[in-house]
């Protein structure tokens, strides 16, 4: 599979990442290289296979439902680039 | 005595312990060599006055006896682990000026054995690399000359190049680091230095930068096998904060340093004898296999069928993962932001603006193969693939081999823009011997297997059963022994 100007552009915006039009070329190249070496995959006979996600033959860990933390509204802010009070502050979002 | 930079980290531990010197002393001699390697680029961000603070406190607890295991030992942190009240940047534009207000678990455990901090590593940007090239800080130079090419500047390998050049550079007595594909075992290999990623879960990822969190695991990087041992100890342990982090004793590593390694089976896979192997790669492993033979170890050869897969995995899984893990970079709550006219453009203009382009490259990858009609064919076939490769080793372990012998890497260090400048993919083959082990969550360390011809280290990968780092430390001081001696390089960089 590979992909064409109008799917690189595609993902871009999935992805929240402006994308300049003398830029798409570029990736297109680079994104069908990337492509390109995964393929190998597909001759795999991955048949009855699970899927793994984590490595570990390991148990959820459960802990009890109660606050451990908080508190902390300051700390929590002190790293935003905009603030005002005790909340983020963005571009509006609600007509 | 004469430079204390010298040291290794045990010997420095002992040398503090029998008061032949101070904290104080020791960490000034660090520091001043830190100062006088500006152009190496090891560190982004010097923490001198906090060194020295913590160098005071550790010379009261060494006078009153109650010194920690790492006691008045100065480190160097990889930049992708949260400080508290010092800037952390995982070498990017888009964290900007963040300084957390908390310490990630693994640093959080050194400073409790006493470590002092010299400051943060550059490393390539958000781990994603194997050069050091893609930091937005500059690349690192390794303190390591290609043989009769004095004006070439050679990567330390990545993602952990500050950390592997510091070391070698004698700037710290060890460094953290972190490995996703191979970000501690490449760049330990192309300095001379050691580097282990233990078993997937020994140590806390919370605190650390995130990048493929099914992946991602932190160790050291020191000068020695022994000095390895001693990191990874306080390193090590179970934290609440991280579900994924193992509930399970951390044996004492460095007492396996010296332990027989006779009758130990050592796989040699006839997968990792590459078409196009270097003759070089290819007669260290012959001389690694030899000398642990000479230790008294049995060698087999063993099949692991779907080693050639590995990377292309890796390279849908890791991405995924990454895109993920990335989207919480978006101008709201810390780092860069930069305006736009309405809230997407805001996020799409600060990510364009704030990540390099390895990094979008990776994140678009990502996006692709988690993306509506592509799932399926990628990203779970790719988990697939991932289950077949672990298989591969379970079935070695199963079959007796208790460790897996390899080369380290392809080839020796490179110059800066050698590699990767056309086609991304090229520097991707870097992780061919390592990325197969963070696959499967295996424990795996590169030791130093002497100099190649054109002057540069080589290293061998010795791989593990989960948990049993403890081999993996007596088979890789078995070969740290055997091994030609080399001499780090003198400061040509003062």
């Amino acid at each position: 599979m590979s992909v064409d100007s109008t799917v690189v552009r595609r993902i871009a915006h999935l992805a929240r990442i402006a994308v300049e039009e003398n830029e798409v070329e570029r990736l297109r190249g680079e994104l069908n290289a990337i492509l390109h070496f995964v393929e190998a995959l597909s001759e795999v006979d991955v048949e009855g296979i699970e899927p793994i996600a984590s490595v570990l033959p390991m148990q959820m860990k459960k802990r009890a439902d109660v606050v451990t933390d908080g508190g902390i509204a300051d700390d929590v802010l002190v790293n935003a680039p905009a603030k005002e009070d005790r909340y983020f502050v963005v571009p509006k979002v609600i007509e | 005595m004469s430079d204390l930079t010298h040291l290794t980290l045990a010997d420095a531990r002992d040398a503090l312990k029998s008061k032949k010197v101070s904290a104080v002393e020791l960490t000034k001699a660090h520091i001043s060599a830190m100062e006088n390697a500006r152009g190496l680029n090891c560190f982004i961000t010097e923490t001198p006055d906090l060194a020295l603070k913590q160098a005071e406190a550790s010379d009261a607890r060494l006078a009153s006896g109650e010194a920690g295991p790492l006691e008045g030992l100065p480190l160097g942190i990889k930049d992708l682990y949260c400080s508290k009240g010092v800037r952390t940047t995982a070498a990017s534009r888009i964290l900007d000026d963040f300084t957390p207000t908390y310490e990630s678990t693994v640093s959080a455990n050194l400073l409790r054995d006493g470590a002092v901090t010299l400051g943060k590593l550059n490393l390539d940007e958000f781990a994603m690399g194997s050069s050091n090239e893609t930091s937005a800080f500059g690349p690192v130079v390794s303190p390591w000359k290609r043989k009769g090419d004095p004006g070439a500047k050679i990567v330390p390998g990545g993602s952990s190049g500050g950390s592997s050049a510091a070391v070698a550079a004698h700037l710290c007595l060890g460094a953290t680091a972190t490995d996703t594909g191979g970000s501690i075992r490449q760049p330990a290999a192309f300095t001379g230095t050691v580097g282990i990623k233990p078993t997937y879960g020994r140590c806390s990822r919370w605190g650390i930068v995130a990048f493929a969190s099914s992946l991602d695991q932190a160790g050291p990087i020191t000068r020695t096998v022994r000095d390895a041992a001693i990191m990874l100890r306080s390193m090590a342990g179970h934290d609440l904060k991280d579900t994924t982090s193992v509930d399970a004793p951390v044996p004492d590593y460095e007492a396996a340093i010296g332990a027989s390694v006779k009758g130990r089976r050592i796989g040699v896979p006839k997968e990792y004898r590459l078409d196009g192997m270097s003759a070089e790669i290819a007669a260290l492993w012959e001389e690694g296999v030899q000398w642990l033979k000479d230790a008294g170890a049995e060698i087999v050869e063993i099949s692991l069928p779907h080693t050639k897969y590995a990377l292309p995995t890796y390279y849908i899984i890791a991405p995924a993962e990454a895109s993920s893990n990335l989207a919480r970079y978006d101008g709201v709550r810390y780092g860069l932001r930069m305006p736009g006219r309405d809230i997407v453009d805001m996020y799409e203009k600060t990510r364009a603006e704030g990540f390099g382009a390895e990094v979008r490259r990776r994140i678009m990858i990502g996006t692709y193969v988690l993306s509506a009609g592509y799932y399926d064919a990628y990203y779970v076939r790719a988990q697939k693939v991932r289950s077949l490769i672990k298989r591969d080793f379970d079935e070695a372990f199963a079959a007796g081999v208790d460790a897996v012998l390899t080369p380290a890497t392809p080839s020796t260090a490179f110059a800066q823009g050698e590699q990767g400048a056309t086609d991304p993919v090229e520097m991707y083959l870097n992780d061919v011997f390592t990325v197969t082990v963070n696959m499967a969550g295996l424990p795996g360390i590169s030791v130093p297997g002497g100099l190649a011809a054109n002057g540069l280290p080589l290293g061998l990968q010795l791989i593990g059963r989960p948990f049993d780092e403890e081999t993996l430390f007596s088979l890789a001081h078995a070969v740290e022994q055997a091994a030609p001696k080399f001499d780090f390089p003198e400061p040509w960089w003062r």
